[in-house]
């Protein structure tokens, strides 16, 4: 549904895309993952018709992105950072080419779904970050496109905002959306994508299934901080780790990679409790796109970041 | 939220096939709603073609009209309703530039590009937008006019086509703002710059004094400048005091065909300019 090779783009002496290949079946999420400046939304602004690129091709529901514009465009949904309210709803749908009365419908219809009917005639700077982006979903969906880009989507958004995105991208997809996300987070894309793709420097240097990639970067974290030291604690806690567990040199601070999975922290403080063992604190970090980055590339994500890259919300020449 | 029967249980929404140019005229309507609702919610913006007109007209009239002494005689009421309506169009078209500037810098562009619609329809919907104001700002300027005692005397048929010329003007001038806005970093530096060009524009005419004192470069530059002409079209249509008809200058003597040419001049440049710009501007 999505597919891309080569997609090269330049802007001026800054290599944003250096010539990425991207596949993404119809009725499967792809996300796309790397840190601010990789090349994620210059990506997403080629395949959305806003770019053009300077090398590669790329087609979206069948049409080439440069030379079928018009067609991916009757094809496609995008959620750009940008303002909407119900009146916007209907003038997207009615841009789209549907008729007023149509329009209205559908805007009346999306409003009601996404919980915004009773806020929808409301000022649009009273909205909440969260309120924002279901809106801006919304204003995607209009003419209930097969082919959707998301960018960033709960970038911005506190916790609870979050999880209610996810669930709303969620019921999306299982009605058999195409859809592109990208993210700066690897709980999102592990969340929500099928597929992941990670991007440095405009270059594809990670892909696979969101399991596949965290095999490859050595899962989650296990950090133990005992109440004074024990020599035991190390081998207390071998059979969580899937690696060496390192000790600190004042022997209170324990650290292990684990394989992740429910409940594990409470395991590993009755497993201890057991031997006699008693914690002050026990930890279990998920991998951050930090910790992905480092597997993959040897250096933290932040040296990473380039701030050139024009995003989708503000088109520079 | 009851998302489950969202997509693909129901059709992508589809337009019913229809001829292209009445897409492009039904985007252009959209696009023309959409900037006149935003003017209308924006107090700065609309205040400027309905209270400033209102004061401007009050002020200049009362204030200037005492001291200004008309060659060839004349009310200057009469003289000035013209020119205040000139000034009031001439500055009020920076509205476009910062309009367009706006949208540009706020994402709703990328918005409009992602969709299947005519690219053009946000430069013509900002154009007739902005028309529009333009007409509301000549109402009002023209209804205080007659509220303090300016009358025409002419024709009916010679007074529309005053206001016409005027709206022509504000339409073709509109284009040339809307490259402003086009090749501005933001609607601040838009306004500035908009103001640095257009109020001297407004202002070294015939528009609210004769031009018959004025330093003699600065007369040239009235004499010829494109406000001048439509002004003194105006008053020749409307048969209003009209000192202008003295100069030999070609537009003073022709003000009517000179202010056409004008615009039509404007028009022909600043309309595939701005088209250009624009789409320089959102291609990359």
């Amino acid at each position: 549904m999505i597919e891309a090779e080569g997609l090269t783009k330049r802007y001026g002496p800054t290599v944003a895309l250096a010539g990425i290949d991207l596949q993404v079946p119809a009725g499967s999420i792809l996300g796309v993952l790397g840190p601010n400046g990789a090349g994620k939304t210059t990506a997403l602004r080629i395949l959305t018709t806003l770019s053009l690129p300077d090398d590669g091709w790329a087609r979206v529901a069948g049409y080439d992105v440069v030379r079928e514009a018009a067609a991916v465009q009757r094809n496609i949904g995008v959620t750009a950072q940008d303002a909407t309210v119900r009146q916007n709803l209907v003038m997207i749908g009615r841009l789209s080419g549907l008729r007023r009365r149509q329009a209205r419908a559908r805007a009346a219809e999306l409003l009601d779904q996404f919980d915004l009917a009773d806020a929808a005639d409301r000022m649009l700077r009273e909205y909440s970050g969260g309120m924002r982006r279901r809106l801006d979903l919304a204003a995607g969906l209009v003419t209930r496109p097969p082919v959707l880009f998301l960018d960033e989507p709960t970038t911005g958004l506190d916790p609870a905002s979050r999880l209610r995105m996810w669930n709303v991208i969620r019921e999306l997809v299982t009605g058999g959306v195409t859809l592109l996300l990208t993210t700066q987070y690897l709980d999102e894309a592990d969340e929500l994508a099928d597929r992941i793709v990670v991007i440095d420097h405009g270059h594809v240097i990670a892909e696979g299934t969101p399991a596949e990639l965290k095999t490859q970067t050595g899962g989650a974290r296990l950090e133990v901080t005992l109440t004074e030291a024990n020599p035991a604690a190390s081998g207390a806690l071998e059979p969580f780790a899937s690696g060496p567990v390192h000790v600190s040199q004042d022997g209170r601070r324990l650290r292990a990679p684990v394989r992740s999975g429910g409940g594990l922290a409470s395991t590993v403080v009755r497993a201890l409790d057991a031997a006699g063992i008693t914690v002050d604190d026990v930890e279990v970090h998920q991998p951050s796109l930090d910790d992905v980055f480092f597997a993959l590339t040897g250096r933290p994500a932040e040296l990473a970041e380039d701030r050139d890259e024009p995003s989708l919300e503000v088109a520079r020449s | 939220m009851t998302l489950a029967t969202l997509p693909s249980a129901v059709p992508v929404l589809r337009p019913a096939p229809s001829r292209r140019l009445a897409r492009r005229f039904a985007d252009v309507i959209v696009l023309t709603g959409r900037n006149l609702v935003h003017i209308a919610r924006e107090p700065l913006q609309l205040s400027d073609v309905t209270i400033q007109p209102v004061l401007f007209t009050l002020l200049f009239v009362y204030v200037f009209g005492s001291g200004v002494v008309l060659p060839g005689g004349g009310s200057y009421t009469d003289f000035a309703i013209a020119g205040l309506l000139a000034l009031n169009l001439t500055t009020s078209a920076m509205g476009t530039a910062v309009g367009l500037s706006n949208d540009l810098n706020s994402g709703v562009i990328d918005r409009f590009r992602t969709l299947p619609m005519w690219r053009a329809a946000v430069l013509v919907g900002r154009s007739l937008a902005d028309l529009s104001t333009a007409a509301l700002c000549t109402l009002i300027v023209a209804l205080t006019g007659l509220v303090i005692g300016w009358r025409p005397d002419a024709s009916i048929p010679a007074v529309i086509g005053g206001f016409a010329l005027f709206l022509l003007f504000a339409y073709a001038l509109s284009w040339g703002c809307g490259c402003l806005g086009i090749v501005s970093k933001g609607p601040e530096s838009a306004q500035g710059v908009g103001l640095v060009i257009l109020f001297p524009l407004a202002i070294v005419s015939n528009g609210l004094v004769p031009t018959q004192r004025m330093p003699a470069v600065l007369r040239v530059i009235a004499d010829w400048n494109p406000v001048s002409a439509v002004t003194a079209a105006a008053r020749q249509l409307w048969g209003n005091p009209n000192p202008s008809a003295t100069i030999p200058a070609w537009p003073m003597q022709h003000p009517v065909a000179a202010s056409l040419l004008w615009s039509v001049a404007l028009l022909v440049i600043f309309a595939p300019l701005a088209t250009l710009l624009y789409r320089r501007r959102t291609t990359g």
